[in-house]
């Protein structure tokens, strides 16, 4: 394309360019964007009831609309994060929460990973020194290939 | 009649099943060869009837017959063609019927490409896996007939779950079920070298090419499957820990530790017992996760209540192919021999530890999973366990794995020495602690959990370079002889190093976008712009477009950078006509460095609507990390020493699929 084309492209997009002062800045959807962020960080970790796992601050949800608009008046009036989370465990139990609560019927959801990596590192250290100790006739020939490991 | 057929087919299907399951297996044991060449035949009948059965269900689909309930309750006269093809999946009995489907596609390739088994052997591999088809087809015969009729015949369908109807649906699906159902190949052969008493260096490497070609699938599925979830659920996430992703990310990590397993055993002889332990848990969840997925359960235990026929012989389905498999191997493996001896410091140990974090996420994600289904069950309260739980309990075990990867392919075998190491890696070290800092430098804001997430992307890739150039570096100073030394690689190796790049890639994508990602929610009338990250988007405005079966609202927002255009984002909300669900359609611009992503939300006052916005950095390195694990798997498994076996052991020309040069 030659120079003189591309200019007129420029040029006809430039036109086509929404005139300053037309447009304006859009404004935050939240009228208060520190109150929303902590809204969403709350409901960030909160099951919507009525739907397929997801979110109160993901989901389209009526229920999850109202139940962020309580919030917000929530945090508004003052109330603390963990008032807020009481108050929603209180309402709809802990099915509510996507980060169970340690209590006894969840321990073993919590401590069960940990508990499992001890094991398994126990059983690792065990079974290779008892490896260790064993006579070598017990293994099989050694055929060790070492083409893969010399350059 | 065409659904007719499809029935039939499957009843015939599922005596080949029988004949399959037990004819082989008896005369492997009796050593009757003519009981025995029964298996491959037998494997390619099977093979014809379920994809007989599979093309009447895709026909009664593609011919809207809505006298089929299955079709009526997932099609509609206004569906596309693809989606009334995928929608063959769409529901509990068709994808009962593509898992079959997909089972018969591996039974056929082993028939094929299997040549060189001895007869034995591939008999009581084809018996395995006739006898798991035998499960399914019965499951579906019995409780989940996808060629059930319904009277009076509707006059239109239910449609399929808008959801669904994305091009996702047509390659997701099938992909990640040809990765789950791979692992029963692992499975049966080792079930079959436990029952035959031959697990030997010759099974890990008949097993590996087939392992990781079905890795390789499970590893692109569950990609896809996340990709998907990002562009068509609103909000761009791309992994949320749903019982559904997990049951995928299960077998996953089984696999992953099954392959790296599979890798010294092949090579040394070792664990072998590990290693069979490992073929049949990776079955196992797939199993589990298939049925997790379908059952509904997930959405209450309850709803095994609602039909407890399926629900009971899901479970007795399982007790019996994990309990049997463990019952074969508590009685066979104690007489598996040890394999060759290694030092406690190895690239063995190294290994072995990887198996275990491996399989301890993994026992992690199924207690996250489980659980909550376990505590209802017992009427000990209903939880929810979601990211927060995951995320926690994750990246504590991912960490160590990271670190290992960078130790575990610079120890030798047999015998490695940690000051060694330490001093071969020191480099990698200071290099991945500077080029994390750099990173967080560059991308505008030190973090603790961002740089963390870096060291172990560029120690990764500086632990990778310092293998690569002991292994090319020129010993006599012939600067030459490196790119020759390049070429000599095995290709195994070089898949290994690529496989471990693309972890590096996924973590520093995950970590990029975990960071540094930007969003604005904003209230936009015509002509108003915001800014993020130097792009200014600008609200051009939506209209109403019709779509086959749905009505949507399309808004445009302009994107600059400078002054010069980048582009032009179409958002879609729409409503489905049939189910009436709102669904939103997110615009997205991928980039290597970054995605723009504009997602319509609510209309507002006049003709301003709320947009949200997105600078997503990085983000698609987190698929494009998986890409490169899967071709990496890929270039394992065809290396040379597969191919070079298949061809000198077969009679026939080498075969062309990938997961033919196995051997």
């Amino acid at each position: 394309m030659p120079r003189g084309w591309a200019g007129l492209a420029m040029l006809v997009w430039a036109l086509c360019w929404p005139v300053p002062g037309l447009g304006k800045e859009a404004a935050p959807a939240a009228e208060d964007p520190v109150l929303e962020a902590r809204m969403v960080r709350i409901t960030g970790e909160l099951r919507c009831l009525v739907c397929q796992n997801q979110t109160i601050a993901d989901s389209h949800a009526g229920l999850a609309i109202d139940l962020r608009n309580q919030m917000r008046e929530m945090i508004k009036r003052g109330d603390t994060d963990a008032q807020i989370i009481d108050y929603m465990t209180a309402r709809y139990g802990d099915f509510v929460l996507y980060r169970p609560p340690l209590k006894a019927t969840t321990a073993l959801l919590w401590f069960g990973p940990m508990g499992m990596l001890l094991v398994g590192a126990a059983a690792l250290l065990i079974v290779l020194r008892r490896r260790q100790r064993m006579g070598a006739d017990k293994f099989e020939l050694d055929e060790l290939d070492t083409a893969e490991d010399k350059p | 009649m065409i659904p007719e057929i499809g029935h039939f087919a499957l009843w015939l299907a599922l005596g080949v099943a029988v004949v399959l399951g037990t004819v082989p297996m008896l005369g492997a044991a009796r050593g009757r060869e003519d009981w025995m060449a029964v298996a491959r035949p037998a494997a390619r009948t099977l093979f014809v009837l379920v994809a007989v059965a599979m093309a009447c269900l895709v026909a009664s689909f593609v011919r809207h017959d809505f006298s089929v309930l299955y079709v009526a309750s997932n099609s509609n006269s206004a569906l596309p063609l693809k989606y009334r093809i995928a929608g063959v999946w769409g529901g509990h009995e068709g994808s009962l019927l593509l898992w079959v489907q997909m089972l018969c596609i591996w039974m056929l390739a082993v028939a094929q490409f299997s040549r060189h088994l001895p007869l034995a052997v591939l008999s009581r591999i084809l018996s395995v896996m006739g006898l798991i088809s035998l499960g399914f087809l019965l499951f579906m015969l019995l409780t989940s007939n996808p060629f059930e009729r319904l009277f009076p015949v509707p006059a239109d369908g239910h449609d399929l779950n808008p959801l669904l109807q994305d091009p996702g649906m047509v390659f997701h699906p099938p992909t990640l079920y040809m990765g789950y159902v791979g692992f029963s190949v692992a499975f049966s052969f080792a079930v079959a070298a436990l029952i035959g008493g031959n697990l030997d260096a010759n099974w890990a490497r008949w097993t590996r090419p087939w392992t990781n070609v079905a890795w390789v699938f499970l590893t692109v599925g569950i990609a896809m499957g996340s990709w998907w979830a990002y562009y068509v659920l609103g909000w761009g996430g791309w992994w949320f820990w749903d019982p559904v992703e997990n049951a995928s990310f299960m077998p996953w990590l089984a696999g992953t530790a099954l392959i790296h397993s599979l890798a010294v055993t092949e090579k040394r002889g070792s664990f072998k017992n590990w290693t069979v332990l490992l073929a049949i848990m990776a079955f196992s969840l797939s199993l589990l996760g298939t049925f997790l997925v379908r059952s509904g359960v997930l959405s209450s235990v309850h709803a095994f209540a609602t039909d407890p026929r399926r629900g009971l012989f899901i479970l007795a389905f399982l007790a019996v192919v994990i309990g049997s498999s463990l019952t074969l191997y508590a009685w066979r493996a104690p007489t598996v021999g040890l394999g060759a001896r290694f030092a406690l410091v190895s690239r063995e140990t190294f290994l072995l530890a990887n198996n275990v974090l491996l399989i301890v996420a993994m026992g992690a994600v199924l207690l996250g999973t489980l659980y909550p289904l376990l505590l209802d069950a017992l009427n000990l309260g209903k939880i929810s366990v979601g990211p927060p739980y995951f995320d926690t309990v994750f990246v504590p075990l991912m960490t160590p794995l990271a670190f290992l990867m960078g130790v575990g392919p610079l120890a030798r075998w047999k015998q490695a020495a940690l000051p060694d190491i330490a001093t071969r890696l020191r480099w990698a070290a200071g290099v991945a602690v500077v080029a994390a800092l750099l990173t967080g430098w560059i991308a505008g804001r030190i973090s603790l959990m961002a740089s963390l997430g870096f060291v172990m992307a560029w120690w990764i890739v500086a632990s990778l370079a310092t293998d690569l150039w002991e292994r090319v570096r020129p010993a006599g100073g012939m600067p030459t002889h490196v790119m020759q030394r390049l070429r000599l690689l095995p290709r195994a190796m070089v898949g290994m190093m690529v496989a471990h790049f693309g972890v590096a890639a996924f973590i520093f994508g995950v970590t990029m976008v975990k960071t540094y990602e930007v969003e604005r929610d904003v209230k936009m009338d015509v002509g108003d712009s915001t800014q993020i990250s130097g792009y200014t988007f600008t609200f051009i405005g939506v209209r109403d477009v019709a779509g086959p079966n749905y009505q949507a609202v399309r808004g445009a927002v302009e994107i600059t950078r400078d002054g010069a255009k980048v582009a032009v984002m179409r958002p879609e909300k729409r409503v489905y006509r049939v189910q009436q669900n709102p669904m939103t359609e997110a615009a997205i611009r991928p980039g290597l460095l970054r995605d723009l992503y504009v997602s319509l939300g609510e209309p507002v006052e006049g003709n301003a609507w709320i947009v949200r916005v997105y600078v997503k950095p990085f983000i698609d390195w987190v698929w494009g990390g998986c890409l490169l694990m899967a071709f990496g798997g890929l270039l394992a498994a065809t290396d040379r020493r597969y191919r070079v076996r298949a061809r000198r052991e077969e009679s026939l020309p080498a075969a062309v699929l990938p997961g033919a040069s196995h051997a």
